[in-house]
């Protein structure tokens, strides 16, 4: 993954009346390239229009049910799918639709959010460290070896699974019974997912740094602060937008992890993963509590691991996979 | 070179020590093993409850510091790693039992895992685009998108079934052995049948995850130029793609591998859970559950040194594949 001219010739199609000529070039842009071979990944193009298509689900989905996701229909305890409740009916009474829908708006808020914010640690702490060197860079390696040694998935379990409403609180149970709960799992995934990618836009950015362009900005006195966010992330943003897209899929796949086992999101709010954790024990005996929360979540980090995929190949000029030009 | 790797491992030290001692203040201050004690029915005094956590030193009465230094000189003197709250007994007893449930249990199914991998990517690299590798490709997508519990609970779906329907019990999913039968070598059918679908799952998820990676270093290998060299110069096509393509693109897998191996103890939670093996992955779910601060932190201790030591693994690994790394 190295730097790329902004701009591509290519030799076009001579065309049909100007025989004998020099051969036209036509400039096509970056963008236009990657379009180019980002469309020609079926398996990515698909993903794409399913992430549209669920993202249109989760915010127009619950204005189809009749029911609320909180809401209890006293006549219906753990009904199979019928005419009322076109997709069953939980324990306790709610609708599976609505729940449904509403785990998909919580999985997709989560992954995006934690996608958008480790991605940018990654890209400020790692750009940082490697541009500035010396003691910043030591200490901010220290720190990644550090989170990387800590077992993430035991601390957020840890944490999210304290009990705060004794009568001793801290400052910090105060403080994190403020915030609604699905943001403090947003806190803590970001708090653990940026380290890798850190460490890989530090070695890039080692390369980019001696580059001429960056050179001759530095000389010219603009700050560093500026240097990086205007010379060197464009050029390793590939890298990010794939960290982040992949990123998306690692978190739900974190979010359902952690609700599996009841550390994620808590009644009465629900997700994906808290949806899977109570249907998956029962998924043999009442499959319509499992089954389309299942469907869903890898239908969505299916597309979006395609869409990565398709992503990696469009963006990365080294690629062979992404077929020519 | 000793110089370096005795700095190295000082500095691993100084990490996990560090981690650690976080990783108890963070436990120690939220998880609340009280609750155990006052939930038991007849209520205990108040007195009695006090006195039983202050001998397991789990108190929240006794100030943090104090509390983590008698923990800590209980490591140092006499590795004691602290009671469980409702067992006698130190964790560390509890932890060597379950560290060979763990290595029974997830041998088979990486190295089965691993070697089914790198031998798909490699193979699909070299038949890019064909049917072949389309089909392989999509698929090692799908099982790295799947959840591990769903793809678990698919697996004992389907095992389930064919259970009842063919009348005869060929899978097991619960534990590591059951009723043995009473034929010669029967305790090890037994065995072997509690660790199939298990394996199954493993070999399953290591599999898609290193296919997919060999795919991509070995299509980049495919791709260079001392490929091309060795083909120009008259070298058969397989002997190019066994001896200069693969062999290079082994190199970053290795660094995979170890990592792998390493943090599988902890990674393979879901599988211990649901097929009910007593495993490490498996106690750092109950330790939390159970308020068992002490548990808690010797879990984390206990995956830090497998990272560690997969770190560690790896750069042995790459320097003895890769001739142009020495240590310097």
């Amino acid at each position: 993954m190295s730097v790329v001219n902004p701009e591509v010739l290519e030799p076009a199609v001579p065309g049909a009346g100007g025989g004998g000529g020099a051969p036209v070039q036509r400039r096509i842009t970056r963008r236009r390239l990657v379009l180019r071979r980002f469309l020609r990944n079926k398996t990515a193009v698909v993903g794409a229009v399913l992430i549209l298509a669920l993202g249109f689900l989760a915010a127009f989905g619950p204005l189809l049910s009749a029911w609320d996701y909180d809401q209890v229909d006293r006549y219906a305890f753990l009904q199979p799918p019928d005419s009322r409740h076109p997709f069953g009916t939980t324990q306790s009474g709610q609708d599976v639709f609505a729940l449904t829908m509403r785990g998909l708006q919580k999985s997709l808020l989560i992954g995006l959010l934690v996608a958008v914010f480790s991605t940018g640690i990654a890209a400020i702490i790692g750009s940082f460290a490697a541009y500035f060197g010396g003691w910043f860079e030591r200490v901010a390696l220290w720190i990644i070896d550090l989170l990387l040694v800590v077992p993430s998935f035991l601390i957020i379990a840890i944490i999210s699974s304290a009990n705060r409403g004794g009568s001793n609180q801290s400052f910090f149970d105060r403080a994190v019974l403020l915030l609604p709960q699905w943001i403090l799992l947003v806190v803590l995934l970001t708090v653990f997912g940026w380290m890798l990618a850190a460490r890989v836009v530090r070695s890039l950015t080692l390369s980019v740094k001696e580059r001429e362009y960056v050179q001759a900005a530095r000389f010219m006195g603009i700050p560093a602060p500026v240097v990086i966010l205007r010379h060197i992330l464009p050029n390793i943003s590939s890298l990010l937008i794939i960290d982040a897209t992949l990123n998306v899929a690692g978190a739900i796949l974190a979010e359902t992890s952690l609700s599996f086992f009841g550390f994620g999101i808590k009644a009465p709010d629900t997700s994906l993963g808290a949806l899977l954790g109570t249907g998956a024990r029962q998924a043999t005996t009442f499959p319509w509590l499992f089954v389309p929360a299942a469907v869903i979540v890898v239908l969505l980090v299916l597309s979006v691991n395609a869409v990565g995929d398709g992503l990696r190949d469009a963006l990365d000029p080294n690629s062979g996979s992404g077929g020519r030009a | 070179m000793g110089r370096y790797i005795l700095r190295r491992l000082l500095n691993y030290a100084i990490l996990l020590f560090v981690a650690v001692s976080l990783t108890y203040f963070l436990a120690a201050s939220q998880l609340n093993p009280r609750v155990l004690w006052e939930l038991a029915n007849p209520p205990l005094p108040a007195e009695t409850i006090e006195a039983s956590l202050r001998a397991k030193n789990l108190s929240d009465n006794v100030p943090l510091l104090e509390r983590y230094w008698t923990w800590l000189t209980g490591i140092v003197t006499g590795w004691e790693w602290g009671e469980q709250p409702r067992q006698a007994g130190d964790v560390s007893e509890e932890i060597g039992r379950r560290i060979g449930v763990s290595i029974r249990l997830i041998t088979i199914g990486i190295l089965g895992g691993i070697t089914l991998g790198v031998v798909l990517g490699a193979w699909t690299a070299t038949r890019q685009y064909k049917i072949s590798d389309r089909v392989t490709t999509f698929g090692a997508l799908a099982i790295f998108s799947v959840p591990v519990f769903v793809l678990i609970s698919i697996i004992q779906v389907l095992a389930t079934t064919w259970n009842d329907v063919t009348g005869i019990r060929v899978f097991e999913y619960i534990g590591e052995t059951g009723s043995v039968g009473s034929y010669p070598g029967a305790w090890l059918v037994d065995r072997l049948q509690h660790l199939l679908l298990p394996t199954l799952v493993l070999v399953l998820s290591q599999a898609a995850f290193f296919s997919r990676i060999q795919r991509n270093l070995m299509l980049d290998a495919l791709g260079s130029d001392f490929v091309r060299t060795a083909r120009a110069k008259g070298l058969r096509q397989g002997k190019a793609v066994m001896k200069h393509a693969l062999r290079t693109s082994l190199i970053p897998t290795g660094t995979y591998f170890a990592f792998s191996v390493a943090t599988l103890f902890l990674g393979s939670t879901f599988v211990e859970v649901l097929f009910n093996f007593h495993g490490m992955g498996e106690f750092a779910i109950t330790t939390i559950q159970g308020q068992d601060v002490h548990g808690a932190v010797a879990v984390a201790a206990f995956g830090g040194v497998c990272v560690l030591v997969g770190a560690t693994l790896a750069d042995l690994m790459v320097a003895a594949l890769d001739p142009r790394v020495r240590v310097s």
